[in-house]
Order: structure tokens, then C-alpha cells, then sequence
């Protein structure tokens, strides 16, 4: 059974090879992409269970013991991190079903979509900093090259912003990873986390840490490191910008979460959290002040990706219980909100034909389950009873409230405020007021079923929603007892080092 | 040796960085080179350099004889060279396309995607 824990890095990696040859032959390629993202779903249900029942899990590559091998590891954190990715990978592939172009196809949309999902689920499964960077990097270059992929001028220009930041942030992580394995000796985060305790040079220690903080958080695009989020993401195609919506920031605040709790548990972490108290709410007002002035829906949606990260950052700075299960909460409700969000402004563009704002209108008289489905993610998003997103911050603000925090909390709420102020923006513009009827660029008309292709993935994802709404004992059962993994780093040490996970 | 590798270690950092700084595409990637050579040499220099002492156990021993040079840092510069080259020759293809496409190399001048759309704009 602990191949199981490598499967989610295997299979995407084998669909990837197999898509190769059938350069000319796009539907090959997109059955193959549905099937692995179908398998994909199972095998990370399959881990999830497995995990929850027997505890944490460990794969030691090639039967090398723990700290000189390479290890990879499902705690109850990976395997709903690998739960969530396998989520949005399938909405992806079926929503980029209807909405890519052919061009894009023969250049390997498809393969490379699946090669991100291998970086994304390895950086969720690995348990060693430096795999950690090999797994950001595999991530990395598959997302350049789909953020550059059809090559307009808008899209190049968000890719220069989006590289080059990127690139900068894996020199500091390499940087970081090669100081700590100065000091430690070791680059397992188990083994790291047995180690750090004991050693002498803390200062040394604690520049590690901030040069850790920074390389996730510009990945995760906290406050000061965001700038090239709202540059980047709203250019390419919108089954590209809505899985990097979903998943590549949620990535940074996962590596966040992992290193500052698992690696670093002594005075290092205690000071990265007194940062982040700061960072947060900074985070969330800057990310939704930016939203409120935009009126390019995606470019609106992109601030309120940043917005959103800061109440994550909120929930792991105050580290109680409480926070960590309602962080995580939070984490997964927002990848199915947002990404549901991004699909329904495609769906919206296909409509229209136009993302800004002040161009499109009239949308809940043509399309009144459109509008169903976007006050049900857009409610979510700003946090209304009974959808998700009520549950996830009413977690995370009333483990702020606990902990005594209450300026952060009140930025919380205020924030909370804002969101649905522009959620509203978007509703008022694009469905209440009457078309504007400014000259539209619709392209060819979409015929029922690649339609049925695009709103198939909302629906699915507006069900998720609707599912940790209403039924939300089960939701906070399991995230309460991740969070009470995650914070008892023993339990993830024993299952690594004594090559076990029973 | 190792005050050596520490200038060019400091060195490489700083010409990185301030590359990066300047507002030619062409430097930016020249940069960012130096930047990943500076990463590469600070964990080189972590690895408890030795003149002449590979890692290798002698003949008949159970165990290396200090002083050796830690093999570890050095798999793991080799693996950061490969993915630092990749990621090199993909920038290096993007910048020379975005010159192309948008017919500048300034980087002050790719600010389209940053500005508040006016109406007019903001369709991909």
C-alpha cells in the first residue's frame, strides 16, 4: 500500500510520456488528460482514506532508510493538499475541454497541465526541503511555459514579470536550503526537525527562516512580494489562469505551514509568526483595495487571490488548534471557490465577450444559472452563511478572537466587508444593469456541448461548496485532526525515521 | 580556498542582484545566471572543502577517514546546475520573444498588464 503515496506523482508523470507522440491527434491527448485526471481523483480519495485511518504514511524511494534517502510522505495535511489538487486538476481538464484552442493542444497543453500537477503533488508529498525545491522548479517551468503558451504580447509580458520573480525566489530558496544543510547536516524535515532543537548558531537558523518565509511567500504572494500576481496572472487563457488561481499560491502557504510547524518548532518559528501577524492583515487589506479599484473581472478576481491569502497567514500566525484546522479549511475552500470563480469568468467572456466590467451586462436575464452559479462561489468567497467560506472564517476569526489578536481580527471582518462589497461590484455590473451594448468580439459561436464542457466543471465545484456548507460536521472533523497532526511533529517524525507509518 | 570562494560567492550575489536591477531584458538573464552560480558555490562552500581527500572509503576500512569533502552538497549542486540550465535556456527563449512581440527590451515599458484598464482594453 505505500505505493499509494507515490501514485500521485506517477501517474500524472506517465499520462505526460504517453501524450507525447500524439502531437497531431489533440483528442487522444485530451481523453488521456481526463483519464489520468479521473485516476488521479481516485487514487487521492484512496490516500486521504488510507491516511486517515492508519496514520501517517511514509515512502522511502529505493528502500534507503529515512534520512539519506528520499523520502516521500503523506501526513492528513498532503493527502487533503493532494485531495484538492486532484479536485481542480479535473475541473481543469474539463473545462479545458471547451475552451482551449487547438494551436495551444498541439503544442502540449495537455501534457504540460499534467506536469504541473506532478511538481504540485510532489511539493505536497515530499518530506526533505531540497526535493522540495526540485518539486517547486518541475511546477515552475511547467507553469512558464502555459503562461507563455500561444505567445500574444499581454501574455509574454505577464511571463517576463511572473519568470523572472520566480527565478529570483528559487536562488534564495537554493540559498537557504544550502545554509541549512551548513548548520544541520541534514535536509530531511523529519530529521531537521529531531536536529534543530540541539543546535548552537540560532542566528544562523533564523536567517534560514526568513530567507524561507520570503521564497514561499512570494510563490504564496504575500504582502510585500505580490506585485507580479495582479501583472500575470489574468493574461493567458482561462483554464490556465484559474488552475494557477486555485493551486500555485496555495502552494507557497502550504510549504508555509509545512516548514514553520514541522521543520522549525523553537524560537525561529515563534518569530516568523510574530511577522506574519503583521503581513496578514497588511495581505488582506492591499489585496481587496486593489481588487476594488480593477475593472477587469479577472484582473479583480487576481487581488482578491492575494486578499484571500492573508487570512491563511492569519490562521497559521496564531497557531492554536483551532486556527491551524480552520487555516486549512480555509485553504481548500478557497482553491474551489476561486477556481470556480475563474471558470465562471470565462463562461462570462464566452457570453459577452469581454472581461471588463463596464463592457458586458444583462447577464441574469440571459443567463440565469450562470448567475446561480456565481452567487453561490461569490457568496462563498466573501464568506456568507451557509456556504464554505462562513465556516472557514468563522473559524479562523474566532481562533483570532481566543488568541487576543483582535486587530487582526477586526482587519479580518473588515476585509470580510470589502470582499462582498466587490463581489457585488461584479454582480451589479455584469448581470443586474442592462447591456450596455458596446460592440462585442464574439468569436465563433460554442456549440451545446463544449458549452456543457464549461459550465459541467462550475456546477461540480459549486456542489463542493455547497457540501462543506451544509454538511460541515464531517469537514471540521477531519480538518481538526489534521491540524492536531500537524501541530504533534512527533507522530510525522516516528513514521519517517523509524520506516514506518503503520 | 574557502576565503576564495566566499569572495566570489559574495561577489556573484552582488553582480546578480544588481544586474536584475537594470531595466534590459538581456541583463535581467545575466542576472539571474549569477544569481543561481551564487546559490551553487554558497552550498559548494558549505560542504567542508578539502584539498585532495575525495569521499571515498579506503580499502578494507568500514568508514571514510576524516578530513573528507561531504559528497552530499556537491549531488545536490548538480542537480541545481540541470534545473538552473533549463530554466536559463527557457528564459533566455522568452525574453527573445517577448523583444520580438512587443518590440522593446525595457522592462519599464511592459507595464500593460499592470495599469487599471481603461474601457478599450483588458480582452486576452
Amino acid at each position: 500500500m505505500k505505493l499509494l503515496v507515490a501514485m500521485p506523482i506517477l501517474l500524472p508523470l506517465f499520462a505526460a510520456l504517453a501524450m507525447l507522440p500524439f502531437r497531431e491527434r489533440p483528442a487522444v491527448q485530451r481523453w488521456l488528460a481526463l483519464a489520468s485526471s479521473v485516476a488521479q481523483a481516485i487514487v487521492a480519495a484512496l490516500l486521504l482514506a488510507q491516511v486517515y485511518a492508519g496514520g501517517v504514511l511514509a515512502l522511502q524511494a529505493g528502500g534507503w532508510a529515512a534520512p539519506f534517502g528520499i523520502t516521500l510522505v503523506a501526513d492528513l495535511l498532503s493527502a487533503v493538499m493532494v485531495a484538492a489538487a486532484a479536485l481542480i486538476g479535473l475541473t481543469t481538464s474539463i473545462y479545458s475541454l471547451g475552451s482551449i484552442d487547438h494551436e495551444r493542444e498541439r503544442f502540449f497543453f495537455h501534457p504540460l497541465m499534467q506536469l504541473m500537477l506532478v511538481g504540485i503533488n510532489g511539493a505536497f508529498l515530499t518530506g526533505d526541503l531540497f526535493n522540495l525545491y526540485v518539486w517547486f522548479e518541475v511546477m515552475l517551468i511547467s507553469s512558464f511555459v502555459l503562461l507563455a503558451l500561444g505567445g500574444t504580447p499581454r501574455q509574454l509580458e505577464g511571463s517576463v514579470k511572473y519568470v523572472t520573480i520566480n527565478l529570483f525566489s528559487s536562488a534564495i530558496f537554493l540559498s537557504a536550503v544550502g545554509i541549512l544543510y551548513g548548520v544541520a547536516g541534514t535536509l530531511n524535515m523529519a530529521d531537521l526537525s529531531a536536529r534543530l532543537p540541539a543546535i548552537e548558531q540560532r542566528n544562523l537558523l533564523s536567517v534560514v527562516a526568513v530567507l524561507l518565509l520570503v521564497t514561499f511567500g512570494v510563490k504564496a504572494a504575500i504582502f510585500p512580494l505580490f506585485f507580479w500576481l495582479p501583472a500575470s496572472y489574468h493574461t493567458p487563457p482561462v483554464a490556465v489562469s484559474a488552475i494557477f488561481a486555485g493551486l500555485l499560491t496555495k502552494v507557497g502557504v502550504y510549504a508555509i505551514m509545512r516548514v514553520f510547524t514541522t521543520v522549525f518548532t523553537g524560537a525561529e518559528s515563534e518569530a516568523i509568526f510574530r511577522i506574519l501577524l503583521w503581513v496578514a492583515p497588511l495581505t488582506m487589506i492591499v489585496g481587496v483595495l486593489g481588487a476594488a479599484a480593477q475593472y477587469d473581472l479577472r484582473k479583480l478576481l487576481s487581488f482578491h487571490i492575494v486578499s484571500q491569502i492573508g487570512y491563511m497567514l492569519f490562521a497559521i500566525a496564531i497557531q492554536s488548534p483551532l486556527a491551524i484546522a480552520g487555516g486549512l479549511f480555509y485553504i481548500v475552500h478557497n482553491i474551489v471557490a476561486k477556481t470556480s470563480l475563474f471558470y465562471i469568468s470565462g463562461i462570462i467572456r464566452e457570453k459577452s465577450g469581454a472581461f471588463d466590467l463596464k463592457k458586458i451586462g444583462g447577464l441574469y436575464s440571459t443567463e440565469p444559472l450562470l448567475a446561480a452559479l456565481f452567487l453561490v462561489s461569490a457568496l462563498a468567497l466573501a464568506g456568507i452563511p451557509p456556504l464554505s467560506g462562513f465556516w472557514a472564517k468563522l473559524m479562523v476569526i474566532r481562533a483570532g478572537l481566543e488568541s487576543g489578536h483582535s486587530f487582526v481580527t477586526g482587519a479580518a471582518l473588515l476585509v470580510s466587508l470589502l470582499t462582498l462589497f466587490s463581489m457585488t461590484k461584479i454582480w451589479n455590473e455584469a448581470f443586474w444593469k442592462d447591456d450596455p451594448g458596446v460592440a462585442k468580439v464574439t468569436g465563433a459561436a460554442l456549440t451545446d456541448g463544449r458549452m456543457a464542457m464549461l459550465y459541467l466543471p462550475v456546477a461540480l465545484l459549486c456542489g463542493v461548496i455547497l457540501f462543506f456548507g451544509l454538511s460541515f460536521e464531517p469537514v471540521y472533523e477531519l480538518s481538526a485532526r489534521t491540524a492536531a497532526q500537524l501541530l504533534d511533529v512527533g507522530s510525522y517524525r516516528n513514521a519517517v525515521l523509524r520506516g514506518g507509518g503503520s | 580556498m574557502t576565503l576564495l570562494l566566499a569572495l566570489i560567492t559574495g561577489l556573484f550575489y552582488a553582480a546578480g542582484i544588481y544586474l536584475i536591477l537594470r531595466r534590459s531584458l538581456v541583463k535581467v538573464i545575466f542576472g539571474l545566471m549569477f544569481l543561481g552560480h551564487a546559490a551553487n558555490m554558497l552550498i559548494f562552500s558549505t560542504g567542508r572543502l578539502t584539498k585532495g581527500a575525495p569521499a571515498f572509503v579506503p580499502k578494507g576500512a568500514q568508514a571514510l577517514v576524516e578530513p573528507f569533502a561531504d559528497p552530499l552538497p556537491q549531488a545536490l549542486i548538480l542537480t541545481a546546475i540541470v534545473i538552473g540550465f533549463g530554466l536559463q535556456a527557457f528564459a533566455i527563449v522568452l525574453f527573445r520573444r517577448s523583444f520580438e512581440e512587443l518590440g522593446t527590451d525595457d522592462i519599464d515599458a511592459m507595464r500593460s498588464t499592470d495599469r487599471i484598464e481603461q474601457v478599450g482594453g483588458g480582452d486576452a
